[in-house]
């Protein structure tokens, strides 16, 4: 009854083309965005910053970078933990290397680096696709684990081997409760997903779109192939890269190797798939999603037993929780295979003819 | 020299058990197109059946005999693995014909998931010894050619003489039984399959059963050697290089590839490692892997990829 677009006259190229083209839509999301920057910080608590409201906003943007890769150019890449340990600890480097440089411009430099090799590493795309390209990017992957592991040069030479950053700032602003992490990660991910919703939107999506349908076709309509996957390859390993330098920045504050490892890489592409591939929308679904999963089957499985009286051991709730978190993507597969975005585009459909359908 | 022929040999031997995991996932996916990230996962839950029952079985049954505790361990390990395949050909694989390649390959990681916590609850996640009577003594080759001879661990023959015989039966299996011919056609073509009457469902059960015992072998072997625990499932990992540089579709390839690959990472580790602060060998194989398909995409033996508008 609310959500429709009769009455909302386009008179204008701009406004027909418009990303949010329903006024509902502008203001929702005008609203959420509100909602997000003031109401939350009002309302959540510090674990809940911690523990859901940081990881999330960090890793639906790594989402976001994944499926521009895999949703939008059709390249399956199981490289992107690599291409965040590379935004990692490249930041981490340009940071600790330059004196008196901004945090934002270290950030930034990590997601440039990340660029680098995933263009290098998206080299093969060029002559392989599929579940080929797939296990070649696991070479990305276990390179980077190698050399941040074994090359002293990237760990500043410490001896543990992890790395850690401290009084992060931006122009005399102290990042440093998680409300204001929160908000800090918070802008990346509005300003990057307003790039990647324009930048889908345009001539180079439409490109990427093209050679994920059919590459062969799309060369012959006169599409370089080697452009739009390199591109495709760049922009998304820019996007994950920053994901990645805020995640070690911001989230975890001193890391080693393991926090990038090819688990990383699955979950990230468990994202995407379960959230919806080619949708913008869909990476927030699935990083929602895969986030918030485990927390609430590790708080679930014990009150469960406890309801039953049955006390379960701890080593038996980490082994049930692998259990089910594998029986829930596989059904989710088998029920929703185009992902969480498809249920929300169904749903908005039909709420534009409801409560009267006919 | 005898350094480098002891190199060579190791290298062999290691890409052998490779071979023996790159197997499973190639069955698998002729058959049925489905990458198989679960071979791993198998792998370990294979293991530990075999770990567990061959502990539980004179407890339970009060056997003496050490073989017959082992053959009773055996079986009953590819009885599980037969219930796997089957609960995963009716209620995942039956769900998701014709998906797309990444949704199944998705699909398989959540059964990985799936079979690690289940092996584990089961059975427990401690470490565990499969004793088979494997030797463990190494002995000296051509001692009278080098000085010193050449050192062989006398595991790791027997390990890749029972790889090699149960590569044997499986091609005969599959070129000279009605079955293998079945599933031949199968990995062909589905649908023209399907229209001469081959049951498709029960195909792929079988399929996945017969890279479950291979997984079965290959967890024996590999747990014999180091015990079975967690890490048994990066073994997989480590298989999919081979399966890259011999080609998905090929059984052939899966072979000469895990040995390419063994020899490879033996030897970069042994004579480049050093320069570079060792560790080499995981990433090596893979950039061997991807060096190689630049030039050849199918892989060594693959079929060839051909496009059509």
């Amino acid at each position: 009854m609310f959500y429709r677009e009769n009455g909302q006259f386009k008179t204008s190229y701009r406004s027909d083309q418009q990303i949010f083209v329903i006024a509902q839509d502008r203001w929702a999301i005008l609203a959420l965005i509100a909602f997000a920057f003031v109401g939350v910080p009002m309302v959540v608590d510090e674990y809940m910053f911690r523990a859901i409201l940081i990881p999330f906003l960090i890793l639906s943007l790594a989402a976001l970078g994944v499926n521009i890769l895999v949703g939008y150019c059709g390249q399956i890449s199981l490289g992107s933990g690599a291409f965040m340990a590379v935004g990692a600890y490249m930041a981490y480097n340009t940071y600790i290397r330059l004196d008196g440089i901004p945090l934002i411009v270290a950030i930034l430099s990590g997601g440039f680096f990340a660029t680098l090799v995933g263009v290098f590493f998206g080299i093969p795309s060029l002559r392989v696709k599929g579940l080929y390209l797939a296990v070649a990017t696991l070479a990305a992957q276990f390179f980077c684990d190698w050399a941040f592991l074994r090359i002293g040069w990237f760990t500043n030479n410490t001896a543990s081997g992890s790395v850690s950053v401290s009084n992060l700032s931006i122009m005399g602003l102290v990042i440093e409760t998680p409300v204001e992490k929160y908000l800090f990660c918070l802008l990346f991910l509005i300003v990057f997903g307003l790039l990647a919703k324009n930048l889908v939107r345009s001539a180079i999506g439409r490109e990427w779109m093209a050679i994920r349908d059919m590459d062969v076709a799309a060369a012959v309509i006169g599409i370089r192939p080697m452009y739009a996957k390199l591109s495709a390859f760049a922009v998304s390993s820019f996007i994950v890269g920053v994901a990645g330098a805020l995640w070690g920045f911001v989230h975890l504050g001193s890391w080693e190797p393991a926090a990038f490892s090819i688990d990383r890489s699955f979950q990230l592409l468990f994202m995407v798939i379960i959230g919806g591939m080619g949708s913008i929308m869909g990476s927030f679904f699935g990083a929602a999603f895969i986030v918030i999963l485990p927390i609430f089957l590790n708080q679930f499985l014990p009150w469960a037993g406890s309801l039953v009286g049955v006390v379960i051991s701890t080593a038996a709730i980490s082994h049930s929780e692998f259990m089910i978190f594998g029986a829930l993507i596989v059904w989710f597969l088998i029920v929703e295979p185009h992902g969480l975005a498809k249920l929300w585009s169904v749903a908005k459909q039909k709420l534009r003819l409801w409560p009267f359908p006919h | 020299m005898a350094f480098f022929l002891e190199a060579l040999l190791g290298g062999l031997m290691a890409g052998m058990l490779y071979s023996l995991v790159a197997l499973g996932f190639v069955l698998i996916f002729k058959a049925s197109g489905v990458f198989n990230f679960a071979q791993g996962a198998m792998v370990l839950f294979a293991a530990l059946a075999m770990a567990r029952f061959s502990e539980w079985a004179p407890q339970i049954l009060g056997l003496d005999n050490k073989i017959l505790a082992n053959v009773v361990a055996f079986v009953l390990a590819a009885a599980l693995m037969f219930v796997l395949a089957w609960l995963i050909e009716r209620y995942v694989l039956r769900h998701l014909v014709n998906q797309e390649g990444v949704t199944l390959l998705m699909a398989t990681l959540g059964i990985t998931y799936f079979i690690d916590g289940l092996g584990q609850t089961i059975f427990g996640s401690d470490i565990y010894k499969i004793d088979v009577g494997m030797p463990k003594d190494p002995v000296f080759l051509l001692d009278s050619v080098f000085p010193g001879g050449v050192l062989v661990n006398l595991e790791d023959v027997y390990a890749a003489l029972i790889a090699a015989l149960l590569v044997v039966t499986l091609s005969l299996f599959f070129q000279k039984t009605s079955t293998g011919r079945a599933l031949r056609a199968v990995a062909d073509d589905h649908q023209a399959a399907q229209s001469i009457g081959i049951p498709l469902n029960r195909i792929w059960v079988i399929v996945w059963f017969v890279a479950g015992i291979t997984a079965l072998v290959a967890g024996i072997i590999w747990g014999s050697k180091m015990g079975v625990q967690f890490s048994l499932t990066t073994v997989a990992l480590r298989a999919l290089p081979v399966i890259i540089l011999g080609g998905l579709t090929s059984v052939p390839g899966a072979i000469i590839g895990g040995l390419i690959i063994g020899v490879g990472e033996k030897l970069s580790e042994v004579f480049l490692g050093p320069y570079v602060g060792g560790g080499i060998e995981i990433w090596f194989a893979y950039v061997l892997a991807l060096v190689f398909l630049l030039f050849r995409p199918q892989g060594l033996f693959g079929e060839k990829i051909i496009d059509r508008v």
